[in-house]
Formats: structure tokens, C-alpha cells, sequence
């Protein structure tokens, strides 16, 4: 599945990055292939928001299309 | 500086680089105020909207560089970045140490260069707030440069870091990085090009005409790994996050509390800068002093020179005189609204409120082809068209710069023009309102949306970092308003007065009066107003509120009142921002812009006067 299909509050691995600019981007602010992270929010229609211990991140809804997840823990 | 820098700053004899380095929003400009005092020089790196402060301490001359996330070319802010780093002697990098996993990306990148480097810790106070336990000698083991806690707004450990400038040590260089750098040993002067060209900078590449090794991802991802070894091993207790902070910030993110908290903000900035800057102030500012004191005072000056009647006179001193119309405009007019403006935006940046307006928005702006970070020249461009254009530079993509720069240009009323329109609609009630309302919104939109179908090519997308939301240091929010005010003016000031030339010129050779007659039968039939209107929209060209204002002194139907205003919001953009434009973008593409916004200012007047009048 893709980023943008994530749920608030699930806990995620991010399993590939489709996006060779953004790749590079994000691997400096914590979001890599391999990377653990939560989906905090969802803004509808919009951003998904990605957060990493106090760190958060804004990511557009197209490019969250690009980007490959598992689903490791579901939300509570 | 060495020679590719952009910018010149001048090393006295004996003086080291001591740069500053850290990522966005860590409280890098208060370590530099603390260290440089009151002497500071600001120097703007030509074709960016990035300025870079330098200062001396002690016999080091003190180089302030852009928040950046790494040293690479993706956006101005890192280019200028880069160039600076690259070169400096000794590195002060500050850190966030709530954001310790972010950080320490930029800080393993500037050890693996080699340079001397010392961090400061920054926000220790959050940290323990958070009740967040880091191993300091732990991590300054690991880095292998010293590691100095501190809260650089309450001044906690300023002292400790300039007693340490002298120790900071060449750090731990990455086993596998180091070996990669052996490659290019003997090919460059600095350890720091090595690094870019093993990062496949480009821009560096070009430069040194060497070849990069393409390998950034493979050296990203051996630091990243690195960065999360260090932090998993650094953190001795892991906290629980400041509830308070995480509420609001997720209710401004929120659509439902988002929408209403940002138009509460948007209505009191503009209730702020629309009337009482725009008013009160500019009433002062441009009416007393500038028109009421200094313009008859400089015209005596002239008058002592040319004499009334002649060419220089008029240029220099008649009703569109350089030393006249572009001060008072520039001085009385411009800079209390753009101080007002930039005050504003420096308020929400660094109170962590403008990226999560960004992300807020990001979806609505999708449709125009534009992501979330447009918003910042959309705002803007209600303040001044000349200044938000110039900003649209942050912008990823040639395309988003093409469209942002139209919709500006055509939809934006400017703050001046906006308090002119304000006071003409206001009398007629809130029907009339909704009618300019509605329709500026719905040519906006339309325009936004045509231009994304149209325009080839794909726009960026939106990628941010949401920093905490915290409460602004009000002594950096007016630095930040100071600096871009002047770098605004700076580059403004002589398109003004070139603006001013140009127009002189077109009434010396009576070309004015030509476009004038063009006008009439198109105010008259197709937009159903008087003749004179036509005088008003020439005036327009100028100043888009000398337009505006020109509409007064006409006898109008509120009917006739809104499709003039309609039009003379949609007309061209005023000569100073159309000159930016042409700076900004191609000549053809300019010229497009220019000429559009004539077509469709008419053609929607035109519309609405067959729907209303």
C-alpha cells in the first residue's frame, strides 16, 4: 500500500520512496527506506503528517501516493 | 572569502572563518548577536532572496548562513549555505537538541568535511521541559568534537561556547566515508569539495570540472544509519512531548479548527496593516512628510537648477519626478506596509505557525498547480505586488514561479490599492461587496486552474518540516523584519524610479495620450463607464492605487462602481512589479503577463457590466 491509504495514529515502515528528489530530501530529515515512523495526522484531502519521535514532517497527497508502506501497528 | 563564493567578505590579515551552521528555526542568529555584538555587516548573495550576516569576534570574523537542513543545492537557502561552509575554518553548529535525529545529519555531514567544528546544544530548557535525559559527554565522545548545553534566549552557556571556539577539534569522520574521500585526495584544495563531489553536488562538480561519484545515497543513507546509531545510544530517557504544544499544533492543522484559527490570524493582520498601516500611519508618513514637507522642499531645490519649464525639471521633480514621486512612494508609501508585512510573516515563521499554514492550505492551492508554500507570495502580494513577486523565487519549479507570478499580477489587489477600494465599497453595502468578492475569487480560481491544465511540465510537491510551535523571540522577529525590509528596498527603489522614468518619458513624447484614446470607446461601450474612467486606469499603469483613487472623482452607480473596481483590480500590475516581472521571468513570458492582464481586466469588466449595470 501507499502512504496516502494510511490511517492516523498507525504506526509505519516505509518500504520504498518512488520520488528520486525527494528521496534524497527526506532521508536528512529521518524519512528513508527502512525508516519506522508515525502517521500523526491526516489533514483530508491533504498533507499526511508524519511524525518521528518530536519530529514532524508535511508530506503532499500525491506524493504520499509515491511512497511504499507496511502497516506495523494499527492506531488505537 | 574564496573566489566562487557569490558574495565578497572581507578577511582581515590573521582573522579565521568562524561559521555558524545549523538547521532551521535552532537559535543560530542569537549565538551570532551574542558573539559579534553590535557591528554586523549584511550581505545579499546576488539573485536570491538570502542574506548572509557577518560580524567579528575576537580574531575571527563571524559568518552567519542560512537554516539548512544539509549542505547541498536544492533551494537558494542551501546554495548560499554551501558556498559559505564549504569554506569556513572552524564551524559553530548549532543544534537542536529536541530534534537531535534531524540535527545530527547536518553535523556528521560538516565533520566528514574535516573542518574544526564545535556544537552548541541548543533548547536544553525543552528538552528538560519534555523530561527528555541526553548523554552529553556521550555524545560529544561519538562526535568527537565538544558538545556545550545551552538556552541561547535566556543566554544559559553563551559564555561556555566562546571560551570554547579555540577548542573545537576536527570530528569523527565516517570509516566508509573517509575511505571514499581518499579518491579525490589529490584532485582538490579543501576535504569539504571532496565531500560535495562524493555527494554528487553538481554545482561543485562544475566548478572544479571534476567528475561526482555518484554515490549521494549510498553516503546519505551510511549517515542516516550513523545519525540514529548516535541518537539511540545518546538519549538515556526518551519524554513524553509537551502536550500543550502537540494540541495546538494539531489544531491548526486540523481543517475543522484550522480554517477558523487561520482567518481569525489573517483578519487581524489585516485589520492591523489594512487599517491602521495603511491608514493612520501612511497618512503621516506619505501625506505630511513626504508630500506635505519634503516634496515642495526638494522641488525648491530644482527649481534653483532647472528652471520650471524644462525637460529635467519635469523629470526630476513633476508630478512623476524621480527625486519626487519615487521617494515619496518608496519611503512614505512602501516601506511602512512591507515592515508591517514582513513583521507579520517573521511573527508566523518563527512561531512555527507559516508551515503548518502551508500544509493547511496545500490542498487548495493542488488545484492552481501550486503547493502549500505558495501561500507565502499569496499573502505577500496583498502587502505589495513588487515584493511577493520577488519572493516567488522559493518556489520549486519554473512552472510554479510562472503561475504564482500570474495569478499576483492579475487577481492580487495590493495593500495600497486595497485601502483605496475598501473605502469606495464600503458605503455600498455588503451586496456589492460579495459581487467584487466573488468575482476576483472566481477569476483567481479559474485562472489558477486553467494555467495548471495548460502549463506543461509537473509542479513540486509539498515536503516539510513542521518545526514545534513556540513562542517567538520578538528581538529575532524584528531582525528578520529590518533585513528584508532593507534587502526589499534595495532592490525595489531603482525599479521605482525607472518606473517613474518611463512614465515622464511616454507623456514628453504625448505616447500617453494615444493609449488614453485607445481606452475610451473601451470604458465607454464595453465597460459602460464614463469616458474619464479612462484616465483612471492610465494612472493605474503608475500606481495601482493612483488608479484606484482616480476612480473617486467620478460620479458612479454602485453598479458601475464595482465593475470599476473589478477592472482595475484585474488591470496590469503597477510599472514597478512589471519590471520586476520582466527581471524575474523571460522577456516573452513578461510581455504575456503585461499585455493578459489588459484582456482580461476588460473582458470580466466587460462581463460583469452586461450582468449588472
Amino acid at each position: 500500500m501507499t502512504l496516502d491509504m494510511a490511517k492516523r495514529g498507525q504506526k509505519i515502515y516505509i518500504k520504498k520512496i518512488n520520488d528520486e528528489k525527494i528521496k534524497v530530501q527526506a532521508i536528512r530529515l529521518g524519512i528513508y527506506e527502512g525508516a519506522k515512523v508515525d502517521c500523526s495526522l491526516k489533514i483530508p484531502f491533504g498533507p499526511v503528517i508524519l511524525s518521528n519521535r518530536m519530529q514532524e514532517i508535511a508530506v503532499g497527497r500525491t506524493l504520499a501516493k509515491k511512497i511504499e508502506i507496511d502497516v506495523i501497528k494499527e492506531g488505537a | 572569502m574564496d573566489c566562487c563564493s557569490g558574495i565578497k567578505i572581507d578577511i582581515p590579515k590573521g582573522f579565521k572563518k568562524l561559521v555558524l551552521a545549523g538547521n532551521p528555526n535552532v537559535g543560530k542568529s542569537v549565538f551570532f548577536n551574542a558573539l559579534t555584538g553590535m557591528y554586523v555587516d549584511v550581505s545579499n548573495f546576488p539573485g536570491t532572496t538570502v542574506d548572509v550576516s557577518h560580524g567579528k569576534f575576537e580574531n575571527y570574523v563571524v559568518i552567519d548562513t542560512p537554516g539548512v537542513y544539509g549542505v547541498s543545492s536544492f533551494n537558494d537557502e542551501e546554495r548560499v549555505a554551501r558556498d559559505v561552509i564549504l569554506y569556513g575554518d572552524v564551524i559553530l553548529n548549532v543544534v537542536d537538541a529536541l530534534h537531535l535525529e534531524r540535527d545530527l545529519f547536518l553535523t556528521l555531514q560538516i565533520i566528514d568535511m574535516g573542518k574544526p567544528v564545535i556544537v552548541a546544544l541548543n533548547m536544553m530548557d525543552d528538552v528538560e521541559r519534555n523530561g527528555i535525559k541526553i548523554d552529553i559527554d556521550k555524545l560529544s565522545e561519538l562526535l568527537g568534537v565538544p558538545v556545550i548545553p545551552t538556552v541561547a534566549v535566556k543566554g544559559r552557556g553563551l559564555e561556555e561556547v566562546k571560551n570554547n571556539i579555540k577548542n573545537a577539534k576536527v570530528g569523527n569522520i565516517d570509516n566508509k566515508i573517509k575511505e571514499y574521500l581518499e579518491e579525490y585526495k589529490n584532485k582538490v584544495e579543501h576535504q569539504s569539495e571532496a565531500l560535495m563531489l562524493l555527494e554528487d553536488d553538481d554545482a561543485i562538480s562544475e566548478r572544479l570540472n571534476i567528475k561526482t561519484s555518484g554515490k549521494r545515497e549510498e553516503i546519505y543513507r551510511l549517515r542516516r544509519e550513523r545519525v540514529d546509531k548516535i541518537v539511540e545510544s545518546v538519549i538515556i530517557k526518551e519524554g513524553k512531548g509537551n502536550r500543550l504544544r502537540q494540541k495546538i499544533s494539531s489544531m491548526t492543522l486540523n481543517p475543522i479548527t484550522g480554517i477558523p484559527i487561520l482567518v481569525v490570524v489573517l483578519y487581524l493582520v489585516f485589520k492591523v496593516i489594512g487599517v491602521w498601516v495603511a491608514g493612520d500611519v501612511v497618512g503621516v508618513t506619505e501625506e505630511t512628510i513626504m508630500v506635505g514637507y519634503y516634496e515642495p522642499f526638494i522641488r525648491n531645490i530644482i527649481l534653483k537648477i532647472f528652471n520650471q519649464n524644462t525637460f529635467m525639471y519635469r523629470l526630476l521633480a513633476g508630478e512623476f519626478g524621480i527625486l519626487t514621486l519615487t521617494p515619496t512612494y518608496v519611503i512614505g508609501l512602501l516601506t511602512p506596509l512591507v515592515i508591517a508585512f514582513y513583521f507579520f510573516m517573521s511573527l508566523m515563521e518563527d512561531s512555527g505557525y507559516l508551515p503548518r499554514i502551508a500544509a493547511l492550505v496545500d490542498r487548495v492551492l493542488s488545484f492552481f498547480g501550486l503547493n502549500g508554500r505558495a501561500i507565502i507570495p499569496i499573502i505577500l502580494g496583498f502587502g505589495c505586488i513588487t515584493m511577493a513577486t520577488i519572493t516567488t523565487r522559493l518556489l520549486g519549479t519554473k512552472r510554479e514561479k510562472i503561475i504564482a507570478t500570474i495569478l499576483l499580477g492579475f487577481t492580487i489587489p495590493c495593500s495600497a490599492q486595497l485601502g483605496v477600494i475598501a473605502g469606495m465599497i464600503a458605503p455600498l453595502g455588503t451586496k456589492y461587496i460579495l459581487i467584487y468578492a466573488f468575482t476576483i475569487l472566481i477569476v483567481f480560481a479559474l485562472t489558477g486552474t486553467i494555467l495548471n491544465k495548460t502549463l506543461p511540465g509537473e509542479s513540486s510537491e509539498l515536503f516539510i518540516d513542521l518545526p514545534p510551535m513556540r513562542l517567538p523571540k520578538i528581538s529575532n522577529v524584528l531582525k528578520k523584519t529590518w533585513t528584508k525590509t532593507i534587502m526589499f528596498l534595495k532592490e525595489a527603489t531603482p525599479l521605482f524610479a525607472l518606473g517613474a522614468l518611463i512614465i515622464t518619458l511616454l507623456e514628453e513624447t504625448k505616447i500617453i495620450y494615444k493609449i488614453q484614446d485607445v481606452f475610451k470607446p473601451i470604458t465607454e461601450s464595453l465597460l459602460r463607464l464614463p469616458k474619464e474612467a479612462a484616465n483612471a486606469f492610465i494612472m493605474g499603469i503608475i500606481r495601482r492605487d493612483f488608479g484606484a483613487a482616480g476612480l473617486t472623482e467620478l460620479s458612479l452607480t454602485p453598479e458601475q462602481t464595482v465593475v470599476a473596481l473589478v477592472t482595475i483590480t484585474l488591470f496590469v500590475p503597477c510599472i514597478a512589479s512589471i519590471i520586476v516581472i520582466f527581471k524575474e521571468r523571460s522577456k516573452k513570458e513578461a510581455a504575456l503577463i503585461w499585455l493578459g492582464s489588459f484582456v482580461l481586466a476588460f473582458l470580466v469588466g466587460g462581463v460583469l457590466a452586461f450582468l449588472i449595470v
